[in-house]
């Protein structure tokens, strides 16, 4: 706790910066697993722009017409077809798994066990419930349509191993995530963090949240654009 | 308030940009919808992921309320990508134009939809 009291003395902003860094002591203000969840995630940021860098270059390069993704991946709902709906309705879920996550961060600071157990219940499904609904899309694109990483009826042949790719590696990030929440959730439940702190609560919301982000810059360049 | 004390905020705040959120998403989507095109497309989308990608960052990921030292560790090797995709985009377009100079493809092909290939069982309007 003497920490705390060192810390509250040293100044902010860019002086702050220089002292952290040129003062003989550990030079980030947090928990060590939340320094090491963001260079996990400064990484993570460098694999998933290297495969939207790929998808850029592949897509420019290709002389073949790249498939309208729009009309791809309508779905027809009451008789009437709607473009990229069910994009859509993931969109909302994970932006409503990420506010679910931002409140069980702060309950867990609060203490209030019940609650910050039952919101991240909750983001969890909300993911489970995400990477579902990639299934049925995976298997529309499939089985319907007949798209391959290889070669598709509508246009250039590397539609479908950038898409495969990308949300592919993004459900992956989902699915890890779901488990990691789920494991996080009970020993919120169990009391495990009574004593060390709910910091973890935080740590695991960095990374619930990175996906969303994730997830926003695949929506824009990938169905949208 | 550093983070020593761990991230406390009034829950208010964590309301306002889920909704704000939830505005941004729909508005994302409104640009398909709507189907603009062309340049406004462009710009309205990456504006909207822009500000929704901010907005996660600062708030729910709490980078505001971080010190600098963090902050800046965060956010200054990401820099690096921005070359990457200057880089790409430049020898995207050159490879591309050799292809169409050298090889002879055609530039004005179009895709084709989904109604062309399932004959309209897809959509009401495909008439083909």
């Amino acid at each position: 706790m003497s920490e705390t009291a060192a810390i509250q003395g040293t100044p902010e902003g860019v002086e702050g910066l220089v002292e952290d860094w040129a003062s003989d002591k550990q030079t980030y203000n947090v928990p060590w697993g939340k320094a090491m969840m963001w260079i996990f995630l400064v990484s993570d940021t460098f694999i998933f722009t290297c495969f939207l860098t790929g998808y850029l270059n592949v897509r420019l390069t290709t002389t073949e017409p790249w498939p309208l993704q729009t009309e791809i991946f309508a779905l027809t709902l009451f008789g009437q077809s709607i473009p990229l709906v069910l994009i859509a309705i993931m969109t909302f879920i994970l932006i409503t798994s990420s506010g679910s996550m931002a409140l069980a961060v702060n309950f867990g600071y609060r203490r209030d066990k019940q609650k910050t157990f039952w919101l991240m219940v909750v983001t969890a499904i909300l993911g489970a419930s995400f990477v579902g609904m990639q299934a049925f899309e995976w298997t529309k694109l499939i089985v319907d349509e007949g798209i391959r990483p290889w070669g598709n009826p509508y246009g250039a042949a590397q539609f479908g191993s950038v898409f495969f790719m990308v949300t592919g590696f993004h459900g992956l990030h989902v699915t890890g995530g779901v488990i990691y929440l789920l494991i996080v959730a009970t020993k919120v439940r169990k009391g495990h963090y009574d004593k060390k702190g709910y910091e973890i609560v935080e740590i695991a919301g960095l990374y619930w949240h990175f996906v969303d982000l994730v997830w926003v810059f695949i929506f824009a360049f990938f169905y949208l654009l | 308030m550093s983070s020593e004390a761990g991230q406390q905020h009034p829950l208010g705040i964590y309301y306002k940009i889920w909704i704000l959120l939830f505005v941004l998403s729909g508005f994302s989507y409104a640009v398909d919808y709507f189907h603009v095109e062309g340049g406004l497309r462009w710009f309205l989308v990456i504006t909207f992921m822009f500000l929704k990608a901010g907005f996660i960052t600062a708030i729910f990921m709490h980078v505001v309320w971080e010190r600098l030292a963090l902050v800046l560790t965060i956010l200054v090797p990401p820099v690096a990508l921005l070359f990457l995709i200057g880089f790409m985009t430049v020898e995207g377009n050159y490879t591309e134009g050799t292809r169409y100079q050298y090889r002879g493809d055609d530039p004005t092909l179009m895709p084709l939809s989904p109604s062309d290939i399932h004959g309209g069982g897809h959509s009401e309007e495909a008439a083909h």
